[in-house]
């Protein structure tokens, strides 16, 4: 029960053992009572509970695991579990062609699916050379949904954040809104969540009549429900004394943890990928980037208020912008010869469509049957294009070798990075802290685990 | 003086002796009164709960079952007691039963001692609406409420599970420290009525009611009852999003029910002492009060005025919940501890100095003074010193700010000058070599 370890660290060998500064104290146990030992240890040992937050918890934004060890209501060590959402969406879309792909990577992180599609698409317009061939019509109709996009995934955050705080009545508010942002979605893209909307070379479809006014009425309104949700926390004594000095973490540990987005500009650093490293034409937008140098929880939550309002302006400025234009590449190698259009019955190409492509261009239909079916290729390379996304750095890494097919596609989930900080932002603070603090990182779990 | 003159009027009029003069039918029948009024209120409480949070929360609430949904708090009685009575295999099984029994029952005793309206005429027996009163009547609902969390503190303990064990835990603190305060809140109203007895109080309160002189009193009251009824902004013992259920975590079906029972019969109860106590119990408002010589504080009118003040209080614990997000357990333990039990004990020498003086047949301005003058005084004091404090935080604060930046050595990356809005966009990865994968 001493310490008769015997290193095998030697400098500079990497094939020694670790350091024992590594290791920490290493125990050798030759017999007796392991309870003994323990308590020899640590005697306080046996005054813990070890408490499984999760899976399955209200409050652990769907599967997150968290083993918590406590000392009465003080959290001594946190251990963050994850894996249990893991679909195989990174290995499953090597068996897709690149723009099938698409269907599968929106499901990645579900409240910000236009943002891995984006991310994703823009990675595969690089490779394939064609960034500066975009219509700008794309691009104006991406930002557009991209920012919408980001306040519909900030009201889940301030929704389910509130609700993990205990107060209900914004979370209940904030899924009003959203709502009305789902539904311009559903105007836009046909569907809700998992849009499928951003292709490689362009959009899906054009945006339908009507779509435009609906935002216009939308944006004057959400600025008037952004004001009530302040109205509700802002000032709210005990929102203000369960987020303020809670989860602290300044410049230095987020840029050591790797985290990004509303925790790394909350805690100081205007860092925006927007604005480090525009694309899409976001240099062009007139926003400004939101930090506060508290480093805390109600830091964040005053960062992703106001990040909604700026995320507004973009919408309106886009709007403003929107000319009519192609939405996909001129490419023929690239974009669909025959663009979709809806049959009698709901489904399908319209008959007429069919029937004017094979009485005037067989080889049109030709070309289409093989671009829907094998798919375009994409000349071997890999490319990096990241976003900020609502949550942080989102980016798809997406190699080709030069097939029809994703060689390989890694998703860099801010999530999954800003997950790792848990530890840091809980640990020596108490049980409802820890609440606090995760909701704080917005971790989105189908992101985290992919 | 008025105020011991209404006192001597309102033990003529209600006077201890009309107690223990029932018939047994008729206690029998108070009984059955109360109990169904208790879980009908329940019930209604529930509905309206769901409805009122609804609409705060622009939502409809439900609306199915019956007219405007009324019924779905007995259908959702109703399927809970339907459903598996599941026992899990480690619990302490005597323990586990017997909580929610513990819970459940002093709630309801609680309510045989308050009044909800003066003497009337029941089958030819002169009668006051009140089960019975007792010369310690008040102290007896705070003793039921305390027999009460033991239910919470056993269910917690008995369900071998860490997070119904955490919520027991923060139970026993969390009743405890909010008990003094409440009794401490509660003190002032007998220094005011010089009795403990329900039906004395509510007779003395026939010129003013106590939430006035004592709205100190009343407002700790609010606060600690709402503490002592675990509900939200305190429902800590059942945090939703910390403890899952909290004490009640491993329940099901009506053992959970009797919990969920329990909860809205405190709720009630303490409403009901507060309109006891602070808000003239049966008495008719102020301008419905000068009505005909107080007719309608008499007959059956009053029973009337006493629920609707407690339906107004009920209807407060909802909107509360609506509004604010929950404390954490140290922040809820600094506001009793260190804000209502010290701001009740000074208080209460405020209120007993003044009734000593008062005792004393000094007039009402001598005894403001007496002790008024004191009181400001203090608060001064108290301000130079508490603004020489912030003072010297300030300048701390100042300090330390000028101090240079740490240097962790850790790489920050250098911002681009974004105020120009506009540079040219980064080649972060380029497309590179085919070669490097394929070889790689």
């Amino acid at each position: 029960m001493t310490d008769t370890y015997e290193s095998t660290y030697v400098e500079g060998d990497p094939y020694g053992g670790a350091s024992p500064e590594d290791e920490g104290r290493v125990f050798t146990v030759g017999g007796g009572d392991w309870e003994d030992l323990v308590e020899s240890v640590d005697p306080l040992e046996s005054e813990r509970i070890v408490v499984n937050m999760g899976p399955q918890h209200p409050s652990t934004h769907g599967v997150l695991r968290l083993v918590l060890e406590l000392e009465g209501e003080s959290v001594m060590q946190t251990r963050v579990v994850i894996g249990y959402l893991h679909t195989g969406i990174e290995k499953n879309m090597e068996f897709r062609n690149w723009t099938q792909a698409v269907t599968f990577i929106t499901r990645c992180d579900y409240l910000s699916p236009l943002y891995n599609e984006a991310t994703y698409c823009l990675g595969v317009e690089r490779l394939l050379g064609i960034e500066d061939q975009i219509p700008e019509r794309v691009n104006v109709l991406r930002v557009l949904v991209l920012e919408l996009q980001r306040i519909s995934s900030h009201l889940v955050w301030l929704g389910t954040g509130g609700m993990e705080l205990g107060a209900l009545t914004p979370m209940l508010f904030s899924f009003r809104e959203r709502e009305r942002i789902l539904k311009i979605f559903e105007m836009i893209t046909g569907l809700r969540m998992n849009h499928a909307y951003i292709r490689p070379g362009g959009v899906a479809q054009d945006i339908p009549p009507g779509a435009v006014d609906a935002i216009r009425e939308f944006i004057p309104e959400m600025y008037r429900r952004v004001d009530e949700y302040e109205d509700l926390l802002s000032a709210n004594p005990i929102w203000i004394a369960r987020t303020q000095g809670v989860g602290y973490l300044d410049t230095e540990s987020c840029m050591q943890l790797g985290v990004t987005g509303p925790l790394l500009r909350a805690s100081g650093l205007a860092w925006d990928l927007r604005k480090e490293m525009p694309v899409m034409g976001y240099d062009t937008y007139d926003f400004d980037v939101v930090t506060e140098t508290d480093a805390d929880c109600y830091a964040r939550y005053k960062v992703r208020i106001n990040e909604m309002r700026e995320s507004l302006r973009i919408v309106e400025q886009a709007l403003d912008r929107l000319r009519p234009g192609p939405v996909m590449v001129a490419d023929k190698k690239i974009a669909w010869p025959a663009q979709l259009a809806l049959g009698s019955d709901g489904l399908g190409n319209s008959l007429d469509h069919i029937r004017t492509i094979m009485g005037t261009s067989m080889e049109a239909l030709i070309h289409h049957f093989k671009l829907v079916t094998e798919g375009f290729r994409v000349p071997a390379g890999q490319a990096y294009v990241p976003l900020e996304g609502p949550r942080g750095e989102l980016g798809a890494h997406v190699v080709s070798d030069g097939g029809t097919r994703p060689y390989r596609v890694h998703l860099r989930d801010p999530g999954f990075v800003n997950l790792q900080a848990t530890p840091a932002l809980t640990e020596g603070g108490m049980i409802s802290d820890v609440v606090a603090s995760v909701a704080s990182i917005d971790p989105v779990m189908g992101g985290v685990d992919r | 003086m008025h105020l011991l003159a209404a006192a001597a009027t309102a033990s003529n009029e209600n006077p201890s002796g009309v107690f223990g003069n029932d018939p047994w039918w008729l206690t029998l029948a108070k009984c059955a009164v109360v109990f169904i009024f208790l879980v009908l209120t329940t019930l209604l409480m529930i509905w309206a709960e769901r409805r009122v949070i609804g609409r705060m929360q622009a939502r409809p609430g439900p609306n199915r079952v019956g007219p405007f949904g009324v019924v779905q708090g007995l259908a959702d009685g109703i399927k809970l007691a339907l459903k598996e009575d599941l026992v899990p295999a480690i619990v302490d099984k005597p323990l586990y039963i017997l909580a929610p029994v513990v819970a459940a029952i002093p709630a309801f005793l609680s309510f045989a001692v308050i009044p909800v309206g003066p003497v009337v005429s029941i089958g030819g027996h002169r009668t006051p609406l009140q089960i019975t009163d007792l010369p310690v009547a008040v102290l007896f609902i705070l003793a039921m409420a305390s027999v009460g969390v033991y239910g919470i503190v056993l269910a917690g303990w008995s369900s071998q599970s860490p997070y119904p064990l955490l919520g027991a835990l923060r139970s026993a603190a969390q009743v405890i420290s909010y008990e003094v305060a409440m009794g401490l809140a509660l003190a002032g109203v007998f220094l005011y009525s010089g009795s403990l007895s329900t039906s004395q109080i509510v007779g003395q309160q026939a010129k003013l009611w106590y939430a006035l002189p004592l709205i100190p009193s009343f407002i700790i009251y609010l606060i600690a009852m709402v503490g002592e009824t675990n509900r939200a902004p305190f429902d800590l013992p059942e945090a939703e999003s910390e403890l899952v259920a909290g004490f009640h975590t491993e329940y099901a079906s009506l053992k959970f029910a009797m919990f969920f029972l329990a909860e809205y019969v405190n709720v009630t109860t303490v409403s009901a002492l507060a309109t006891t106590l602070f808000l003239g119990g049966w008495r008719a408002p102020w301008p419905l009060s000068l009505i005909g010589h107080g007719q309608l504080n008499q007959g059956w009118w009053p029973v009337l005025w006493w629920s609707g003040k407690v339906f107004v209080l009920l209807f407060c614990f909802i909107w509360i919940r609506g509004t604010l997000p929950r404390l954490r357990y140290d922040q809820f333990m600094r506001l009793g501890w260190k804000v209502l039990i010290p701001f009740s004990l000074v208080w209460i020498l405020v209120v007993a100095a003044f009734r000593e003086l008062t005792n004393e047949h000094k007039t009402r301005i001598e005894s403001l003074a007496y002790v008024g003058i004191p009181i400001v005084v203090v608060v001064l004091i108290w301000s130079f010193v508490a603004e020489a404090r912030a003072n010297r935080l300030a300048r701390e604060v100042e300090a330390e700010a000028s101090l240079p930046p740490r240097d962790g050595g850790y790489p920050i990356p250098i911002l681009s000058g974004h105020a120009g809005g506009g540079r040219a966009p980064v080649a972060v990865a380029a497309a590179t070599d085919s070669t490097e994968v394929l070889d790689g």
